[in-house]
This record gives structure tokens, C-alpha cells and sequence, in this order.
């Protein structure tokens, strides 16, 4: 009994929220006596105008697609996972350890030992408070709120008192050895005759989070523990009469979700700044909440999400830079952006659901 | 569907009677209401006399509920009038009802449990910011009140000690102090023992007696032969037919519930049981309030024979399924075909279990036997995933081997729609059930558990699921049988054991045993009174 089809669910309902969000975002940049129009014409061109912009876009899309999927993996197993961003900020460390203290041959050997690394991390920071939740019923969206402050304080610490270079008065890791630097988007792209500029952080891992996207669409709808998965977070008692085990199944959840999370620092750590600093995370945890959300925690609708708030938030540093407009109305463009696409999706698709069902009716 | 005839005789019925309405308690006139593209009310027309009982069954879904809801105030009608007492009253909401004196009582009772009687009946009906003013006045109109309806309880005895039945009687009260002329009951007896319900009707009588009406909405026919004075049949959404219940039968009520004719009997063969298939002793479960719920059950169930486990719902048996189904954890002992399986630890699971060969359809099919938001595919793998056929690899499920199964299945049962990819929730009750019954049952399982096996579901299903039981134990498979349906047990074990307070009261033939002796045991008087 669907009410409307399902490419107006999946495509219409949130096109039209995104058009809200936009148009509201539109009267406030008029109050502050600025124009709508050339405010969207910076950020598109700014954005998506020049290979530069793209490449911009595109390295904050890489963020976004990891914790957009971490977040969505636990979602599906009813886990709300809030700690992409501590798992975020490990993984960073667990990336930042294996480019300092190993001797790398070769760029993709690091990549490989970076990944794991922070994957296993990340995936330490997340088991914990699944741990807590499945044994103990701790609530995970508290206890991975509370584990965001001890990563970063735990962070902090490492930086200054150990792996801050001596002499140096930066909280930040040494730079890392030159093998290490990941190969730049600019560069693959014209090996396969795609010009594409090179001055960007862009780089390889953004292709590692796209086989991400389908390798969690794989495991979600083609595997076992997929299907114990989705299975728990829909109703952990049938799950249980099903032969389930909610603690096996809330552990390799966050699991997942967490060594998700961590990889995303691979792509800030290694791949952008080459050495560890304090915010390298820069909120794609919490981003990765919005993400999910308006992906419908699929790994296609993650990845248009992805691309979408890679848009907002480069699109966002070049309105602060050519325009008037204050950075923090950036974080209102996109905070409307997730309330509309991610918190209040009812308030679209009621309507939309009617107008279906009037133009079903006359039938 | 083809038949129509039943519809054309309602119809022409309220003709009649529109010239004089008054003595009518409740007229409605061309009631419609959709929920989106369902139409869950198409142009319902039907008058209870004042003074009467009047029934309405029809089958999960047919719109009784929805109907009622119209009239509580809980559902706004797209369009038709309501006549209450003759003259025509808008009922937007609930207390609109009551102003309008109707009253109704909720299948699930709407009572503040560490509250005392008198405080729940004039909860919301308090005459000022002051309670003891209320508190004596709805003293005294409650011991009226309990002398005129035989509605005896205690003012102050607190919610959560009080029996079902006597929290119904509860509920009744808070309906007739506030003036309720009408009483809407929803399901009633689904809570109560034989007797209580037996005491139910009684008091409904005494109502109507006084002049009061009283509406039943239910899907028992034997409760609308034994209880009213007329009945209306819903089906589909539309009312088929009014007729007065002392000229028509239950097996013509059946008839007019599902459009065409129904066995309502069973129709099977003598049981030959065989060897010990499993045998239960001394099993006690402990929920986790630290509250015993089953207290030391032993008995056996073999080959080719059907257990049906009797009580008022609440009683142990579904804490009986779940730990057969290792669900929950218990102590005892249960042997399996000579083996024992473990009753505690994590080897106590549901793959286990399944692996032993018990396939269980739970009580719940919403809350536990399925999945409402997968599809009917992913459903008919429920509990199944590890299956070797189920798997392409090591690694991956094979998708389309399960469809290609549930299509099967789908077909074998007549699910409708048999169309593997839609959603759980978007099949009927009854269609739900076919689907649960066809995973477990087609598993050739040794022994099953089917719990509430017809809850919810149309006639048409009941007949059906009932005959794939039948044909199971006929395959020499044990099965064990819960339900709250006496008729169900009764009609379809070989033997019944009849659950009080976690224990088994005692063993019954079918054949032999009267419902008057069953109803006892239920109530807790019975063989093992006082043993354990």
C-alpha cells in the first residue's frame, strides 16, 4: 500500500526540502541586506565552477562519505552513533602513528597501513561504548557524546606532551616522510585524460570512500550480518526469537561504523595536511549525521549527501571570501540545509504524500 | 465478493424504520471514511434500538474499530451524520461523546495503575481543583451503582490488585459515572476467564434492563448468539446485514463475515500419537523483575499429537513458548527426541533451537514472528538466514534463491499478494500469518510451537492455517498449541493442559471435558490447587 511512488520519496521529497532550506536561507541573506542571487552564484561557482572548486568540493565530500556511512551502518542496526567525530579524531592518530613510525616503501603500502590503522582505532573508540550498551544498556548516544571529549582531550595530550616535535611550539605531529604524500586527484584523473587541477587536496581517498559506498551497500543487502543487521535495528525482540545475538550484532555495528569513521582522517591526515593537528576531524562527525539522514542510510543517498554538504561547505569558504556575508551564516545555510533534509523530512512529505493521493484518486 | 445477496437485504432493512427514529439510541447515515487510498468505512448505515444489546462482528479489518472510533469522537467521518437519541450531534472528540452519553471501554484498558478505584473513576471528572468533594460524591454513586449491576468492587482497592475482570468492571464504571446512556465494549472478553465473561454479560444484561445500550463490537460469533439482542456484519469496510440474533445462526453470521460459506468446525482424525517427541520437566522461568512466571511445568508431547495449552492470556504460556523457543532463559530440564537442549547460557538461542528441529510461530507475529518493514522475502528467511540453500557463498546470501522460495511458499499458501517484494506490513493479518506459518511449517519441523495461531486473523485464514496444523501432526509431528481462543484449543488439540498462574492445573480430553470444567481450571480451581 504505498502512498506515492518511490522516486518521489527518495528523490522529490528531499529535492523540494533542499529548495525550502534554500529559499529561507535566501530571505536571510537578504536581511542582512546582501543578495540571494549573487550569494548562490559565488558559492556555485566557487564550488562546482572550476576543476579548483570541484576538487575542493570533492575533498570535503571524501569526509562525508566516510562518516556519512559510519553513521548510517549503526543506524540501520537502531544504533545512533554520535561519535563519528572522537572516532574521527582517533583514527586520525591511529593514521598519523603508521605514516610517523613506519618506514613505507611505497605511497600505496602507507595508504594501506593508514587505513588499517585508523580503521582499527576508530573501531577501538567505537567498541567501547557499544560494549557498555550492549552489556550494560549505557545508552550509546550518551556515552559516544562522552567519548568525543576524552578523544579530544586524549588528543591534545599526545600532541603536546609526546608527539610534538621538540622545540616546536605548534600542537601539531612532525610532517610526515615524503613517501607518505597520497597521490592528488588532479594527477589520477589526467593519467586517464581528465584535466583536472592538481592544486587541490583532493586526493585518492576519495575514490577508497566511493568502493566504501558500495562495499556497505554489499554488506547491508547481500550478506548475513547485513541481514541480522537490519534485522536487530528493526525490532531487537523478533531479532532475538530469530536467533540473533543483540550483543554480537551491536558490537560489529559500531564496529564498522567506527573503523568507518576513522578512515575518514586518512583523508585529512595523510592525504591533505601530511601531518597531525589538533581539529583535523573539522566536524564530519556531526556532519555525517546530516548526511546519513538525508541519504536515508543509503549508501547512494550518502553519497549525493555527500556531495551536497562537500558543495555547502566549499561553497561556504568562498561566500566568506568574496562576500560580505559573515562565516557564521554559513553555518545557519547549513544548519537549515540539515533541519530540513534531516530533521523535519514529515513536514515535506506530508503534503507531497497528498498530492499523490489526489492525483490517484480520480482513478 | 460475488455474493451480494446479504448486502441487498441490509439495505432494504433501515428503509423501514427511518419514518419513526426515534427510539433509536444511535442512528448513523451514510458513514464513509478513507485513510488514504483504504476505505475503512464505505457508506455504513446502521440504528441500535435504545435498551438493547447490539452486536457488530466482522473480521480484523473489516472496520468495526474505525466505526466505533467515529463515534467516540476519536475519528472524524469524510461524511455521514450521527443521530444520537434521534437528533442529529457532531462528536469531534472524546468528551464530545460523553456530553452526548457515550461511553466506551477500550480493549486495552485506559487505568492508572497505582491509582485506587474511586481515584480512576473520577480521573478527569473531578468537580474542582479539590478532590474530596468528588471523592465522596463518586463513593456514593459507586455503591449505587455496584448494587443496580452486580458491579461490586472495591472503592479503594488500588488498580494494579485487581483481577482483569474487575478492572473491566472498573472501566465500566468510569463509563456509567459519567452518565453514559450508551456503552461501547471493544473486544471484551479477549482478557477474561469463560466465567468472568460469563459475569460480564450478566452485568450487560442488568444494563440493559435498566434502559442502558449497550454496543459489543467483537470477532467471537458464540458471544453474539449467547449475549445480544440484534447484530450488525461488517465486512470489508461496508455493514452486510442487521439481523436479530435469535433468528439467525453463527454459522449464518460466519457466512455473512467472509462472503462465502466456512467449516467452523475442524475436520480431523483421531490422533495416533507415537513415541515421546519432547518432555518437559520442572521448567520455571524468572522474568527480569525477579517475578516467577512459570512454576515448575512438566509434561510430554509425542509424535503425531497436538498439545493445546488453555488459559486466560497472562498465565505462563507465552513465558512457556519463549523458553522452548530459547527465547528466554529457564531452569529445568527438556529432551528433544532423547536430547537434551540447554535451557540457559548461549547455546540457549533460536538458530539452536532450529537446529534441533523446533520451528515456533510466537504469539506476537508483530513483535516477534516477523519483520514489518522487510519484505515478504526477507521475512520467509527470518530465522532461516544460516541456511545452507539460503547461501551463494562463504560470503554473500542468495537473494534470489530466497524470492524464488517465497514465491514458492507464497503460492503454496495462497498469500495474497503473492508478490515476494512487498513490504511485511503491507499484507493483511491473516495473509502475515500465512506467511509465518509457511516459514515454520514448511521447515518439516519436529516439533512446533504456534502460539495464538489465529490472533487477528480472517476466517477464511483460520480454516486454512488450522488444516496445515492438522496435516503437520498427521506427518507424525509433535506440536504444541497456545491459545486464549477455549473454541480453538478445544477443537483442535488431542489433549489439553490447562495453564493458572505458571502451572499446569491439570490434563483434559477434548472429547470429555465441558468448558464449565476447563473454565474452572482456568480460574485456578482445579487437580493441582494448593500442590506446587
Amino acid at each position: 500500500m504505498e502512498t506515492m511512488p518511490k522516486w518521489a520519496d527518495v528523490v522529490l521529497v528531499p529535492l523540494i526540502s533542499l529548495v525550502i532550506a534554500f529559499a529561507i536561507s535566501g530571505l536571510v541573506v537578504l536581511g542582512i541586506g546582501e543578495s540571494p542571487v549573487e550569494a548562490l552564484r559565488v558559492m556555485v561557482t566557487g564550488a562546482l565552477g572550476s576543476s579548483y572548486g570541484w576538487g575542493y568540493t570533492l575533498y570535503y565530500t571524501t569526509n562525508f562519505l566516510f562518516t556519512g556511512l559510519a553513521v548510517s551502518v549503526a543506524f540501520h542496526a537502531s544504533l545512533f552513533n554520535i561519535g563519528g567525530e572522537g572516532q574521527a579524531t582517533m583514527g586520525g592518530l591511529g593514521a598519523a602513528l603508521a605514516c610517523l613510525f613506519v618506514p613505507w616503501p611505497h605511497w600505496s603500502l602507507a595508504l594501506a597501513g593508514a587505513l588499517i590503522a585508523a580503521a582499527a582505532f576508530g573501531a577501538a573508540w567505537a567498541a567501547l561504548p557499544a560494549w557498555l550498551q550492549a552489556k550494560r544498556g549505557s545508552h550509546i548516544v550518551i556515552t559516544t557524546i562522552m567519548f568525543n571529549y576524552i578523544s579530544y582531550a586524549f588528543l591534545n595530550f599526545m600532541l603536546v606532551n609526546v608527539l610534538r616535535p621538540e622545540g616546536s611550539m605548534d600542537p601539531a605531529s612532525a610532517r610526515f616522510s615524503e613517501v607518505t604524500n597520497l597521490p592528488n586527484l588532479g594527477d589520477i584523473l589526467g593519467l586517464i585524460g581528465i584535466p583536472f587541477s592538481n592544486k587541490t587536496p583532493a586526493n585518492i581517498t576519495f575514490l577508497i570512500a566511493l568502493v566504501c559506498c558500495v562495499v556497505v551497500w554489499r554488506l547491508m543487502w547481500h550478506t548475513r550480518l547485513g541481514y541480522q543487521l537490519r534485522a536487530f535495528g528493526k525490532s531487537e525482540k523478533a531479532a532475538v526469537y530469530a536467533g540473533i545475538n543483540p550483543v554480537r550484532i551491536t558490537m560489529y555495528a559500531m564496529l564498522i561504523s567506527g573503523a568507518l569513521a576513522g578512515m575518514m582522517a586518512v583523508n585529512s591526515v595523510q592525504g591533505e595536511a601530511n601531518r597531525l593537528l589538533l581539529n583535523s576531524v573539522e566536524n564530519a562527525g556531526f556532519i555525517g549525521i546530516a548526511v546519513a539522514l538525508m541519504g536515508r542510510n543509503h549508501p547512494a543517498g550518502v553519497a549525493i549527501a555527500a556531495v551536497l554538504f562537500g558543495f555547502l561547505y566549499q561553497g561556504g569558504a568562498e561566500l566568506a571570501l568574496w562576500t560580505k556575508i559573515p562565516k557564521d551564516l554559513i553555518t545557519v545555510i547549513q544548519a537549515l540545509v540539515i533541519m530540513f533534509t534531516g530533521a523535519l523530512p514529515y513536514m515535506v512529505r506530508r503534503p507531497v504524500e497528498q498530492v499523490f493521493l489526489m492525483l490517484k484518486r480520480p482513478r | 465478493m460475488t455474493d451480494t445477496r446479504p448486502g441487498r437485504q441490509a439495505t432494504a432493512a433501515p428503509a423501514l424504520a427511518e419514518s419513526n427514529s426515534g427510539p433509536f439510541a444511535i442512528e448513523l447515515k451514510g458513514i464513509s471514511k478513507a485513510f488514504g487510498p483504504v476505505q475503512a468505512n464505505k457508506d455504513i448505515d446502521i440504528q441500535v434500538r435504545r435498551g438493547t444489546i447490539h452486536g457488530i462482528v466482522g473480521e480484523n479489518g473489516a472496520g468495526k474499530s474505525t466505526l466505533m472510533s467515529i463515534l467516540y469522537g476519536f475519528y472524524k467521518a469524510d461524511k455521514g451524520e450521527i443521530l444520537v437519541n434521534g437528533k442529529l450531534t457532531t462528536i469531534p472528540d472524546s468528551q464530545a461523546a460523553i456530553r452526548a452519553g457515550i461511553g466506551m471501554v477500550f480493549q486495552h484498558f485506559k487505568l492508572v495503575q497505582n491509582f485506587t478505584v474511586l481515584e480512576n473513576v473520577i480521573l478527569g471528572a473531578e468537580d474542582g481543583a479539590m478532590l474530596q468533594g468528588s471523592l465522596t460524591k463518586a463513593r456514593k454513586v459507586l455503591l449505587d451503582l455496584s448494587r443496580e449491576y452486580e458491579l461490586d468492587v472495591d472503592p479503594d482497592a488500588v488498580i494494579e490488585d485487581l483481577s482483569v475482570g474487575h478492572q473491566q468492571r472498573v472501566e465500566i464504571l468510569k463509563a456509567l459515572y459519567r452518565q453514559a446512556d450508551i456503552l461501547i465494549l471493544d473486544e471484551p472478553t479477549g482478557v477474561l476467564t469463560p466465567a468472568e465473561a460469563d459475569h460480564l454479560f450478566r452485568i450487560l444484561r442488568g444494563l440493559r434492563d435498566q434502559g442502558k445500550t449497550v454496543i459489543l463490537i467483537t470477532h467471537k460469533l458464540r458471544e453474539i448468539m449467547d449475549a445480544t439482542d440484534s447484530t450488525s456484519v461488517m465486512r470489508r469496510g461496508t455493514m452486510v446485514a442487521t439481523v436479530k440474533t435469535a433468528e439467525s445462526s453463527a454459522e449464518q453470521l460466519a457466512e455473512l463475515m467472509v462472503g462465502r460459506k466456512v467449516l467452523l468446525e475442524v475436520d480431523k482424525r483421531p490422533a495416533t500419537p507415537g513415541k515421546v517427541v519432547l518432555a518437559v520437566e520442572n521448567l520455571s522461568v524468572t522474568d527480569s523483575h525477579g517475578v516467577k512466571r512459570l512454576k515448575g511445568v512438566s509434561f510430554e508431547i509425542r509424535a503425531g499429537e497436538i498439545l493445546g495449552i488453555a488459559g486466560v492470556s497472562g498465565n505462563g504460556q507465552s513465558e512457556l513458548l519463549e523458553a522452548l523457543g530459547g527465547i528466554t532463559r529457564a531452569t529445568g530440564k527438556i529432551t528433544l527426541n532423547g536430547v537434551e537442549l540447554p535451557l540457559s547460557g548461549p547455546e540457549a538461542n533460536g538458530q539452536t533451537r532450529r537446529a534441533a528441529g523446533i520451528a515456533h510461530v510466537p504469539e506476537d507475529r508483530h513483535a516477534l514472528g516477523m519483520i514489518l518493514d522487510f519484505t515478504a522475502w526477507e521475512n520467509v528467511a527470518f530465522g532461516y538466514h544460516n541456511s545452507p540453500e539460503y547461501q551463494k557463498n562463504a560470503l554473500f546470501m542468495d537473494n534470489e534463491a530466497i524470492i524464488a522460495d517465497c514465491a514458492a511458499k507464497m503460492e503454496k499458501y495462497d498469500v495474497r499478494a503473492p508478490i515476494p517484494t512487498l513490504a511485511g506490513k503491507s499484507f493483511s493479518g491473516g495473509n502475515q500469518q500465512k506467511i509465518v506459518v509457511a516459514r515454520e511449517v514448511e521447515q518439516n519441523p519436529d516439533l512446533l510451537l504456534i502460539g495464538q495461531p489465529t490472533r487477528g486473523v480472517d476466517i477464511g485464514a483460520i480454516e486454512f492455517i488450522h488444516k496445515q496444523v492438522v496435516a503437520l501432526r498427521d506427518a507424525g509431528k509433535a506440536v504444541l498449541l497456545v491459545s486464549v481462543e477455549l473454541d480453538e484449543i478445544r477443537s483442535l488439540s488431542d489433549r489439553i493442559a490447562v495453564m493458572f498462574d505458571g502451572q499446569i492445573m491439570g490434563f483434559r480430553d477434548p472429547a470429555t471435558a465441558g468448558e464449565g470444567e476447563l473454565g474452572m481450571l482456568m480460574a485456578g480451581m482445579g487437580d493441582q490447587k494448593g500442590a506446587a
